[in-house]
């Protein structure tokens, strides 16, 4: 039975700090039970299992960095684990008595174990939830803070998904009271409301309190040296990945202009039906549009592994995703060529909202078999992108603007789009590469069969 | 819609797509967009929370009128 070992979570990663166990020895796991959290030099990442089995021992510690390949635990098969593994604090299930082995005793992978935080009491425990809905517990990040800071959980009001605790609750928990024009001041003076003292009722800071200190011979700031190791750490993570590739890769570029009046129509008719939460954006399209491109040029989809190009068991697009306080993720949105444009919406914001808030798993920083990187957001026509090694192609997309466009002899306005490619030399050439943009452009004219 | 509950749901709204930035604190004549970085993913959340939060259909001809807290404001209180 191999080992559970520190994964590698995106080509650029060489070591990872185990941050948190979410098993114990004895535990049954299941392929995808998310069993440890893991610090890399962008994220902290939850991380699954790949095997079935028992947690046998645990091989490092929490706060351990260790290369990756390192084993972290040891696993045995199921079937040859011990009928009651040692005794632990909390008493399990039975799962001593001997059963046929299809049997399973544990609940399907599809709910992961996640720990119950100290002081956090037992939902169950005492009569039964008085609702039928009980919020999610939180994630093990949120769990994390929340200790760090000496939050108790079940005081926290949630804001997420189902009312699970969220890491914005954390942060409005901790955050000093203060009424919102306290906030504005605060925030023009250059005051610390952590400083100041709040003289409002149960002591919430008001605007007075605020000029008060900004009168006050002021403190000098407090160094944020976490915060900015973190971004130094994530500048060095992208530095290392991106001088990589412009190294190794021989890259060449080609761009075309793609007429978008049929898509951003179609896309326009069938939002003004739907309610905002099923509406669809641009970039839904660009990316399905995207997929099926890259499987029907299968040469630019997958990796260039020991100077072979070896193809991608399926199309997972890898989604350059922007972080607000600087620096970037590459989340995997996988077979996206399969999905309907609406599951590839849905599917997108989830993932996007997770890269954001640092709540994404080990398999979806993992297997990108083509990248898409969209900078329509920011303004700017084109991108020509650096492709992310292992793999050969990278294709951009700019912004959607209004243009004079030639259709069938006659000038008129048209939103077009500017969609470029990078590709590596080793894995193939301009004339294969032109046939991505091509195809991109034709499914694009037809937005109802995306 | 209050012009005060109409504030209270935007500054809401904004939290909840965007929970690094302070809502509280946010200018009422930054743009959304360009100042506060929202793209087109987080504003479509967070015409979501207004629309869910108001009761109101909001249309796409009408993203252009919720470019700051203030245009939302505005907005809000003479739809709602």
């Amino acid at each position: 039975m191999p080992d559970f070992t520190m994964p590698s979570l995106g080509a650029d990663m060489e070591r990872g700090t185990l941050t948190r166990w979410l098993v114990e020895p004895g535990d049954r796991v299941h392929k995808g039970d998310i069993v440890a959290v893991v610090e890399t030099d962008k994220a902290d990442i939850e991380v699954e299992c790949f095997d079935d089995g028992v947690i046998d021992t645990l091989l490092v510690q929490p706060g351990a960095n260790v290369p990756v390949g390192t084993p972290l635990a040891r696993l045995t098969s199921p079937a040859a684990a011990p009928s009651a593994p040692p005794s632990t604090a909390k008493p399990k299930p039975p799962a001593a008595k001997p059963k046929p082995p299809a049997a399973k005793p544990k609940p399907p992978a599809a709910e992961p174990k996640r720990p119950v935080p100290a002081g956090h009491p037992e939902p169950e425990r005492g009569k039964p939830a008085p609702a039928p809905r009980r919020p999610e517990p939180a994630t093990p990040l949120v769990q994390r803070l929340a200790e760090e800071r000496g939050i108790d959980l079940t005081s926290v009001n949630g804001t997420g998904h189902g009312g699970r605790i969220v890491r914005a609750d954390i942060e409005r928990a901790t955050r000093p009271k203060a009424s919102p024009l306290a906030r504005r001041l605060a925030t023009e003076l250059g005051v610390d409301l952590h400083h100041v003292y709040g003289s409002g009722a149960r002591g919430v800071i008001r605007a007075d309190d605020v000029r008060a200190a900004a009168r006050a011979p002021r403190r000098p700031a407090e160094p944020r040296p976490a915060a900015d190791e973190k971004q130094a750490a994530m500048r060095r993570a992208i530095g290392r990945l991106m001088a990589r590739s412009k190294r190794e890769i021989p890259h060449y570029y080609l761009g075309t202009t793609i007429d978008m009046g049929e898509a951003t129509g179609w896309l326009r008719r069938r939002n003004r039906e739907l309610p905002v939460a099923r509406r669809l954006l641009p970039a839904a399209m660009l990316l399905k549009a995207s997929a099926l491109a890259a499987r029907e040029v299968p040469e630019l989809n997958g990796h260039w592994l020991d100077e072979k190009f070896v193809p991608g068991d399926g199309v997972h697009l890898g989604i350059v995703t922007a972080l607000r306080g600087g620096g970037l993720v590459t989340p995997t949105l996988r077979r996206a060529d399969e999905l309907s444009l609406d599951d590839l919406m849905s599917a997108l914001k989830d993932l996007l909202v997770r890269a954001r808030s640092g709540r994404l798993r080990g398999s979806e920083l993992d297997g990108a078999t083509i990248t898409v990187t969209n900078l329509g957001d920011q303004g700017v026509e084109s991108v020509t992108g650096v492709i992310f090694p292992p793999q050969v192609a990278l294709l951009g997309f700019g912004r959607i603007v209004q243009r004079p466009w030639a259709v069938n002899g006659l000038l008129g306005v048209r939103p077009v789009v500017t969609a470029t490619l990078a590709a590596d030399h080793r894995a193939t050439d301009g004339y294969t590469g032109a046939r991505i943009l091509e195809a991109v452009d034709r499914l694009l004219q037809h937005p109802e069969e995306l | 819609m209050t012009p005060r509950q109409a504030r209270e749901l935007a500054v809401r709204s904004l939290e909840k797509v965007a929970p690094d930035i302070d809502a509280g604190t946010v200018g009422g004549d930054a743009s959304l967009r360009e100042d506060l970085g929202l793209d087109s993913l987080d504003f479509l959340g967070f015409v979501e929370e207004l629309s869910e939060g108001s009761g109101l259909r909001i249309d796409e001809d009408d993203y252009p009128e919720l470019a700051t807290l203030d245009a939302c404001v505005t907005y809000l209180t003479h739809r709602a």
